[in-house]
């Protein structure tokens, strides 16, 4: 996803001379292209994420859009008081771009692993997070973000293969709707989507019919489209490469509390500090029950209960 | 303006922070006396502060000193009438803290070790935007234990960014004692210039030094201007007292502070 991502931008940059792309020494065989064709908006500002979101504060202010890219942990966190005290508190169009979600990067460990990112972006009213679930999704969401005046957390998987049935689609705040169901609605957001939806087709071989939709935004948040989608159903399962705790997750069951829905909520995502083992992505995400078995095993389970 | 006329100008702001935050009854004046010649020689000096997106940009990166900020607008009538006086009142812009909404500030401070980075992107902005624009960042000695500080150091050495200019309030003091008790900052014009910055020392309330270091500009290199003060100048009982980075003024201190002041404008 980060490459059609960055195709994209560089579209972007060829039509609009503000943009500049900053990095903090990441991105081989990925931001060459926009150095290339951009040099004198492209900046490598070395290992020095806070710096680079301060750098970024005053080229915006100065009428740029600067767009700032790291690995997601070190995009967000390390530099997190710069864009909450930067960006966030002038009301400037800084795009943090984080790389990897989840266990995206896999054998590298947890300090690779973005699990709380779009959780801390998510407290900034200001800031609105934007985590595309496939690479035409984060196209269009590139795209129909580009004159958002206020800064944007762009999550950018490395997984970026095509989710069946969202053929592209984004709008800002909104929930897409990528697979019609009455028994469960299962809401996931990024790339691990494609879990949830091959979930839903195992549960349709049992005879359950779940709905699947993707939640593209926070701030804004799909709040009124989840309301509305949770409406009919009596179980919903979220689905996330992110802590269960402060994310999708924490959103829909804020929802269903403030909208006094009759839906159950099963929270799927990652429940402790994945420390003490590391593995393939795919490993990982068996490990935190994320995987189609497991997520359909969990609506199964709490649509039918043993015994 | 004179050099004269600056001590007059640095004198009235110092003036109007001791009237200020003895109305508001808040702290921080030992931290914005300190700076008060600095934003003097700044703003009266080579700024140009009336040119709309081509001004040239201040950076309170101690934005703990913003009265001394305020005081220097309002003197310069860049305030609304009055607003000097709604200092720390309920629903007011001017906080302890700088507000980027308040017409004359660039950029919201008040976290230390930030500021640099935001000066140094503001003057990349301006070499990129073929610009002639100067960016001034002022920042307190304490702000050097900031790691991201030296992050900015670094990066703007790099860029030549020779339209940036630091000023370094080297008063020796932070907020919990003296800078060589806590994190001895050492030769600090010898660690700038080792980092490619343009360094000069200087004598932080000589308004005729601090002209003469802010005209000594290098081509290619960033500008530091180490500036050596006194915390709380101007009023004796406050001078190099860590306690006045907290107290705030009564009657009698304030009336004591002024009458200090006054004196040494006409002496």
């Amino acid at each position: 996803m980060r490459n059609a991502f960055i195709e994209e931008l560089v579209a972007l940059a060829e039509a609009d001379e503000r943009v500049m792309l900053l990095t903090g020494d990441l991105g081989f065989m990925v931001l060459e292209e926009f150095q290339q064709r951009f040099p004198e908006r492209f900046i490598n500002c070395g290992v020095g994420e806070q710096n680079m979101v301060g750098v970024a504060t005053g080229l915006a202010e100065a009428g740029f859009v600067p767009f700032v890219y790291s690995i997601a942990t070190f995009a967000t966190l390390r530099p997190y008081e710069f864009i909450r005290n930067g960006p966030a508190l002038h009301g400037l169009p800084v795009r943090v771009v984080g790389v990897g979600g989840g266990f995206d990067y896999g054998h590298n460990g947890v300090t690779h692993f973005a699990l709380e990112d779009y959780a801390v972006m998510r407290t900034q009213p200001a800031i609105t997070t934007v985590v595309p679930a496939d690479e035409a999704q984060a196209r269009t969401a590139l795209r129909k973000t580009a004159d958002l005046p206020g800064p944007i957390y762009f999550r950018v998987s490395k997984r970026g293969n095509e989710l069946p049935g969202l053929d592209g689609r984004f709008d800002l705040g909104r929930l897409t709707m990528v697979r019609e169901g009455e028994d469960a609605a299962i809401l996931a957001i990024g790339s691990i989507a494609h879990e949830a939806v091959a979930a839903a087709r195992k549960l349709e071989e049992r005879g359950i019919s779940a709905a699947v939709g993707v939640v593209p935004s926070f701030n804004p948040s799909p709040t009124e489209d989840i309301a509305a989608a949770l409406s009919d159903v009596p179980l919903a399962l979220t689905v996330e490469a992110h802590y269960r705790d402060g994310g999708l997750g924490s959103l829909v069951a804020e929802t269903i509390a403030e909208g006094g829905l009759a839906c159950r909520l099963l929270r799927a995502g990652v429940s402790q500090m994945p420390g003490g083992e590391t593995g393939s992505q795919g490993y990982l995400e068996t490990r935190h029950e994320l995987d189609a078995p497991n997520l359909a095993a969990q609506i199964e389970q709490a649509l039918v209960p043993a015994g | 303006m004179s050099s004269g006329e600056r001590k007059r100008y640095a004198n009235a702001i110092r003036r109007t922070i001791i009237e200020q935050s003895h109305r508001a009854n808040v702290g921080h004046i030992g931290s914005a006396l300190s700076i008060a010649d600095l934003v003097a020689a700044v703003m009266e000096g080579p700024a140009q502060l009336d040119r709309g997106a081509e001004r040239d940009r201040i950076v309170l990166s101690k934005g703990h000193a913003a009265l001394a900020l305020y005081a220097a607008l309002h003197l310069q009538n860049r305030l609304e009438d009055g607003a000097i006086d709604t200092y720390c009142d309920d629903g007011t812009l001017l906080g302890v803290h700088p507000e980027h909404d308040l017409d004359g500030v660039d950029f919201c401070t008040g976290s230390l070790g930030q500021g640099l980075s935001l000066g140094t992107g503001a003057a990349l902005a301006a070499k990129r935007q073929r610009s002639k624009r100067r960016v001034y960042v002022i920042m307190s000695d304490a702000e050097l234990n900031e790691g991201s500080t030296w992050e900015a150091v670094m990066f703007a050495a790099q860029h030549r960014l020779d339209n940036l200019t630091l000023l370094i309030d080297l008063n020796g003091q932070q907020a919990l004692g003296y800078t060589r008790e806590v994190i001895d900052l050492g030769a600090v014009e010898d660690k700038l210039s080792a980092f490619g910055w343009a360094t000069q020392v200087a004598p932080g309330h000589d308004q005729d030094a601090l002209a003469a270091a802010l005209e000594t500009t290098e081509m290619g290199r960033p500008q530091a201007i180490v500036a050596k003060t006194t915390f709380g100048y101007g009023v004796s009982f406050m001078e190099s007292q860590i306690k006045w980075h907290y107290l705030p003024l009564d009657d009698e201190t304030c009336a004591a502070a002024l009458a200090e002041l006054d004196t040494r404008v006409t002496a």
